[in-house]
């Protein structure tokens, strides 16, 4: 897969903006003030929860391997190939909640009219037009980010290989002056 | 998925149980399913101000550091905090307020319920307001006294009469940084016309106002309230009185008085003992009427009156899931929009008076002061017509009580020490001077479910005490503080430090004293100032070995309280911090910086008896500035030099 959401926990403030930027991308008028007028429940598909005094967003994987798609008997959960987001079509779905079951991460949940499930879609709808998923949008403070994979390995192992080409050169500059 | 309480008191402890065993909703499940809490707002950084916002600023340094109009996060923060002192400022004004014209319906209408019980105090206060007194009739002297009262709210210019009694040394101080209050209300007005949009920007300016405010809410409002609450229905003197859950009883009409003002509580507790009333009751099988008080209404009518305090803030739901209260009546502050889901489940009434606080769905019987005996006539027998509908099965009253002593005031408990007429405050600036005791410290304030109920009250109270520490204590503390038992002298031998159990033993007063409510923390400026002015231990507030706190702080009033007593000179320690956090040049100001302008500062710790050490170590602070004696008798806590 090439981007990823990127979770950093030490900055996530628990303000749930993530939460509304979802809900308002999923609802039909796509507006916040309109949905709360309305009465419009979008539902959430990314959910902040607390450990402590901390909090921590936890969103759906998009899993290799995803049990939700293992679960699910009519293949309202699927995914179009390998490495695309693992999606959710309401018109095939009889609403076992089987989906919800299945999954580890408890990012898959029913919808308070019960008729379907929510699961986040990666936004797909915003990437084709070239956003970025709306969770990631609203998060003020970069704990949500959109990047590629590979590209955040690379820029890890470059941090780690600045570490260990600056230790050696003060190891260096030691064994100089003690000589 | 309800929260079992570790430290609280036995009584709350099971009636938090009985909650989730009836699946009842209370505040500590609806602060769980909060959790986890915006950080924006905990750190103070979240503006609403205008609606250009809502802005908030990244703490992380990353995203925005100003909102659209540009203001920085130490701007957010010191408006935010200065219309947290508005309003609780304006809660106790307004108490203050209402009071001082109750005074006057007393003075002016021969029909008037209300009356002056305490003349003796009415000519000290009359003094205070240059009123004349001699040869004057009592009820023409209480009418100056009131209308002068009344005029400082809002008068434009000039200072509040209450502040001509601090320390002249503070009077001045004041003037100088432009901190003198010149009417109660004005200074309240400004902080919310500084705080407006584009005004005030320099979150110092903002913060030096706001302490203004809060002066004229301590030595003004809290202090008029205190006075003239006095002068109406009389100085407390110590008294003894029971506490907890366990005053209810399952034969009597139970009636809770909950919220603040004296004027509704004081009413219904001389009512509730009305004969006829009692004969009503048992016509309807009960064998009496039992009144009992929630937060700092209760500590008034307990005060005064020795009326049993039944719980604390955090209480007040559980007083109601025992089943047995008939009629719950309140007034102002304090009151949780949450208890008519309460009552809800129960038997019990709940009724509103003040027409500044209703609640949707809840019966209201509007309370008027000219109307005082016969509304709280109508609102007793709304509760003995209720006992009736009872049902026995459910309920569980706690059989927890705990005896206290209360009414310690700044007159009180020194005619108590002195025995002369004018009470002396020589014993106690003598046991700080020699050592005998290491100093004195306000211990007060409400409760919140954010920290472990009770736990940083008595954990704070113990350490202190045990230190040879006396304490001082208003509203929910000290209402916790009597409900494990602080408040007995005999409490001295199992907690405190062998210099004050000497003090205690000598005089019969208990380790911790309670001085009453909340706008009673006007009491414990009063008391400061009378030692200052006894001698030996400076000239101003700010050389006291003293020191403040309000370990398990909740509301707007707190932030008003403490910002007055560090503009009166006093080291002021909570534990959750001020919602400044995200502004390090404010927390920076408050905690170190301002202490070189009004000789007093903010501290924030959250382990409680950490805190209490570092109370413990400014008062010595301030013990070797004044070149005391040691103290006399080894500490538990002594830290090296």
């Amino acid at each position: 897969m090439g981007k990823i959401i990127a979770i950093d926990i030490e900055k996530c403030m628990g303000c749930k903006s993530c939460e509304i930027g979802c809900a308002v991308a999923h609802s039909s008028a796509k507006d916040l003030n309109t949905i709360a007028r309305l009465g419009e429940k979008p539902g959430y598909r990314i959910n902040v929860e607390a450990y402590g005094c901390r909090a921590v967003p936890v969103n759906c994987q998009h899993c290799e391997e995803a049990a939700c798609v293992l679960a699910c008997c009519t293949g309202a959960i699927y995914r179009e190939a390998a490495g695309k987001p693992v999606l959710f079509d309401g018109e095939r779905c009889i609403g076992c909640r089987m989906c919800v079951q299945a999954c580890p991460f408890g990012v898959i949940t029913l919808s308070r009219d019960g008729k379907r499930v929510l699961k986040c879609d990666l936004c797909i709808e915003r990437l084709a037009i070239g956003q970025e998923p709306a969770c990631v949008t609203a998060c003020l403070t970069g704990a949500l980010l959109f990047i590629d994979e590979e590209e955040a390995n690379r820029a890890k192992r470059r941090k780690v290989a600045e570490r260990m080409v600056t230790a050696g050169q003060a190891e260096q500059q030691g064994h100089e002056q003690n000589s | 998925m309800a929260k079992e309480l570790t430290y609280a008191d036995k009584a709350s402890r099971k009636m938090v149980k009985r909650a989730a065993e009836e699946g009842i909703e209370i505040v500590w499940d609806r602060y769980e399913v909060m959790q986890p809490q915006c950080g924006f707002g905990t750190l103070g950084i979240c503006c609403k101000i205008c609606s250009m916002g809502p802005c908030r600023i990244d703490p992380f340094g990353e995203g925005p550091q100003v909102g659209v109009c540009g203001a920085n996060a130490d701007t957010i923060a010191a408006r935010n905090l200065a219309r947290m002192i508005a309003s609780g400022a304006a809660a106790h004004s307004d108490h203050g307020r209402d009071i001082a014209h109750t005074l006057l319906m007393a003075a002016e209408d021969p029909k008037s319920d209300y009356t002056i019980k305490d003349e003796e105090k009415l000519k000290a206060i009359a003094q205070i307001y240059e009123v004349k007194t001699d040869g004057r009739k009592i009820k023409e002297i209480a009418a100056d006294v009131a209308r002068a009262a009344l005029n400082e709210f809002g008068q434009q210019e000039g200072e509040l009469r209450m502040a001509s009694v601090a320390p002249e040394k503070r009077q001045k101080l004041w003037r100088e940084l432009g901190l003198m209050p010149r009417s109660i209300d004005r200074e309240i007005v400004e902080i919310m016309h500084r705080t407006h949009m584009g005004v005030d920007t320099d979150y110092k300016n903002i913060i030096r106002h706001g302490m203004r405010a809060a002066i004229g809410d301590g030595w003004g409002g809290s202090m008029i309230a205190t006075e003239i609450s006095d002068i109406l229905f009389r100085r407390p003197v110590p008294i003894r009185a029971n506490s907890n859950l366990g005053v209810l009883k399952k034969d009597q009409v139970n009636i809770i008085v909950h919220g603040h003002e004296p004027t509704l509580s004081d009413i219904i507790a001389v009512v509730s003992q009305d004969e006829k009333l009692i004969a009503k009751a048992k016509e309807k099988g009960a064998k009496g009427i039992n009144l009992a008080g929630i937060c700092c209404t209760a500590n008034e009518i307990l005060m005064r009156h020795g009326i049993a305090v039944a719980g604390s803030f955090l209480q007040q739901e559980l007083a109601l899931i025992t089943g047995a209260v008939d009629l719950m009546v309140v007034d102002v502050q304090c009151l949780m929009p949450g208890l008519s889901t309460v009552t809800n489940c129960f038997h019990t009434k709940l009724i509103t008076t003040s027409p500044k606080a209703k609640m949707p769905g809840v019966q209201h019987i509007e309370f008027h002061e000219d109307k005082a005996v016969k509304i709280a006539t109508e609102i007793i027998e709304t509760a003995i017509d209720n006992f009736p509908n009872r049902n026995g099965h459910r309920i569980t009253i706690p059989k927890e009580i705990e005896t206290l002593i209360a009414g310690f005031t700044a007159e009180s408990v020194f005619k108590f020490l002195g025995g002369k007429y004018r009470g002396t405050y020589r014993p106690l600036n003598d046991g700080i001077i020699s050592g005998r005791l290491r100093g004195a410290a306000g211990v007060i304030g409400c409760s919140n479910p954010n920290v472990e109920f009770e736990e940083g009250h008595i954990k704070m109270v113990k350490e202190l005490i045990r230190n040879d520490t006396l304490v001082v204590t208003t509203g929910c503390n000290a209402i916790t503080c009597a409900k494990h038992g602080l408040l007995k002298p005999e409490a001295a031998f199992k907690y405190a430090g062998k210099g004050l159990q000497e003090i205690c033993s000598t005089v019969g007063i208990p380790p911790v004293l309670h001085v009453g409510s909340c706008v009673d923390n006007s009491r414990i400026l009063t008391t400061l100032t009378n030692v200052v002015s006894e001698g030996g231990l400076g000239d101003d507030i700010s050389e006291l070995p003293v020191a403040g706190a309000a370990p398990e702080w909740m509301s707007e009033k707190a932030v008003s309280i403490g910002f007055y007593f560090v503009a009166s000179g006093v080291y002021t320690m909570i534990g959750q911090p001020l919602p400044v956090m995200g502004s390090k040049n404010v927390y920076n100001y408050l905690t170190e910086e301002i202490v070189e302008e009004v000789g007093g500062k903010w501290a924030f710790e959250p382990d409680p008896v950490e805190a209490a050490h570092k109370m413990l170590r400014h008062i010595d602070k301030k013990r070797k500035a004044l070149k005391l004696k040691p103290m006399m008798y080894e500490q538990a806590f002594a830290p090296e030099e």
